[in-house]
């Protein structure tokens, strides 16, 4: 994976974009926009972001992802898909705020401090070790990398949820965890276009 | 009456973890209706949001496993939990359509034998329950009637978006029509589809809240006295932190939310104690006293 990201990092991050963002079905959409505004009218979260959905076309189109990328918007992106389904020109684009997502950790641009990709991170590293996650597990690390200090505050909610038998504290490893490595391994492309990541051009022209 | 119904089962992490009352009410209602659920053995984790957030072909992976062990059943996959709908969902619809995937996914698969013709539905339980089984099933099974129980129908995102194939992508009715099939009151609920926030309320609370505040507000002025929810996430975000919404805007909601299946199981006779009701941190205990009533 490591060589991988030294060779797609080489592209301009747009280029990068534009090639994954074809990759998904329906992906090529994306040059329909007609910057409306319906997603980001449509999105629950946009009012606290630094860009809106419409905003991160825009900006797309103007060399500027970066900017996009190191800000929070995509961090708050729910995936409720409302901007998907509202979209007069089809454009997916809950699937495109995941391909952000994905590219401000493979880019390592995402904000200091963000809590959202930190999540992200040890759901996959808990699914590659047990096959499950196991929620409150997931919240404790979450906890002490985030905001060791504040876990306090969270104390009188724990225990309420606890004594109503609602805190299950073990985790449930599959038996096949082995299997899923295998798979993994086999795969031949880490996203779904398929393509080797240095043919950034392919995409679907 | 009709024929057995039989599913693989798959229950998702979130019931397992903290929304154990949501798996427990699902084998009661099932089992009342005669449908079979047998757990998906060894099922792994559906690659949800957030593993979709580190590698996406990974993610359709985990949910192209489920799938093949699913087939191997020769049964259709019943799920309870919608965001595990949406991705087992689009993993299958991705496979049919796109040769270069279907391709990619088949020979990681291989790697452990494994292999998946696309065979499996995956379907939510409660379209199984409004589809397959129907209204005259449903009622046949009333032991206790909720007398003119207002209801808030909470659907959330995902059962509905993206694809909407179950029902209408921002206002749906299945679920409004199955609570008054068991007596209740559906009450208008415009916010029905509006997003609770999901995992943002580990990651941006303050936003998080917000929401949750709009939707208990949309529920009181319309009139319910508790919400209904179908998701495990929706369930957790608008149960447990009323109290939090509260501090944050000096309001004082103190709304039950029940499952849909718990809501079944009691009027199909089932105790609170086996539907896992008073787990809540709200408790619907007043409001169904007052509601409640043994028909024989």
């Amino acid at each position: 994976m490591h060589a991988e990201t030294v060779e797609r990092t080489q592209h301009a991050l747009g280029e990068v974009f534009l090639h994954d963002v074809y990759g998904i079905p329906g992906g090529d959409k994306v040059k329909e926009c007609i910057q409306c505004g319906t997603c980001s009218a449509s999105c629950p979260t946009s009012y606290a972001m630094d860009y809106t959905p419409r905003e991160i076309i825009a900006a797309f189109r103007a060399g500027l992802l970066e900017k996009v990328l190191k800000s929070n918007t995509i961090w708050l992106c729910s995936s409720c898909y409302s901007c998907t389904v509202r979209c007069p020109s089809g454009i997916k684009l809950t699937d495109i705020m995941y391909e952000l997502k994905r590219l401000a950790i493979e880019f390592g641009l995402a904000p200091e401090g963000a809590k959202a990709p930190v999540v992200a991170e040890l759901f996959a590293e808990i699914v590659d070790k047990n096959g499950r996650v196991a929620e409150v597990p997931l919240v404790t690390r979450f906890m002490l990398k985030t905001n060791p200090f504040g876990a306090f505050k969270m104390i009188p909610r724990a225990t309420k949820l606890f004594t109503r038998g609602r805190m299950p504290l073990t985790s449930h490893k599959i038996k096949g965890t082995a299997e899923l490595e295998k798979c993994a391994g086999a795969m031949t492309a880490p996203l779904v276009s398929g393509l080797h990541p240095g043919s950034a051009r392919e995409g679907g022209n | 009456m009709q024929a057995r119904l039989g599913f693989s089962y798959y229950p998702g992490c979130s019931v397992e973890g903290m929304n154990r009352a949501y798996d427990k009410s699902t084998q009661l209602v099932c089992k009342a209706l005669d449908i079979d659920l047998a757990e998906l053995n060894d099922w792994n984790c559906c690659g949800a949001s957030a593993y979709m957030s580190i590698n996406e072909m990974k993610a359709h992976l985990l949910s192209a496993r489920n799938l093949a062990l699913a087939e191997k059943e020769k049964k259709d996959l019943v799920v309870v939990c919608p965001a595990c709908l949406t991705t087992l969902t689009k993993t299958n619809h991705y496979l049919a359509e796109e040769p270069r995937f279907k391709r990619n996914i088949g020979t990681a698969l291989k790697a452990a034998n494994l292999q998946y013709f696309g065979s499996v539905k995956v379907r939510h339980l409660l379209e199984v329950i409004v589809n397959e089984v129907g209204e005259q099933e449903v009622k046949a099974r009333i032991k206790r009637k909720l007398l003119g129980l207002k209801v808030a129908p909470y659907y959330g995102c995902q059962l509905t978006r993206p694809f909407g194939e179950i029902d209408h992508k921002e206002f749906p009715l299945i679920l409004d029509k199955l609570l008054t099939w068991i007596g209740a009151e559906p009450v208008n609920f415009p916010l029905k589809t509006k997003c609770c926030g999901g995992i943002l309320m580990m990651t941006n609370e303050n936003v998080a809240l917000g929401l949750n505040r709009n939707i208990l507000d949309c529920a009181k002025q319309n009139g319910a006295e508790c919400i209904i929810t179908i998701c495990p996430l929706c369930h957790m975000n608008i149960e447990t932190y009323q109290d939090d919404v509260n501090k944050m805007f000096g309001t004082d909601f103190k709304v039950p939310a029940l499952y849909f299946t718990q809501l079944m199981g009691l009027a199909f006779g089932f105790s609170r104690k086996e539907l896992g009701i008073d787990e809540e941190m709200i408790s619907s205990r007043p409001l169904l006293e007052k509601h409640l009533e043994v028909i024989a």
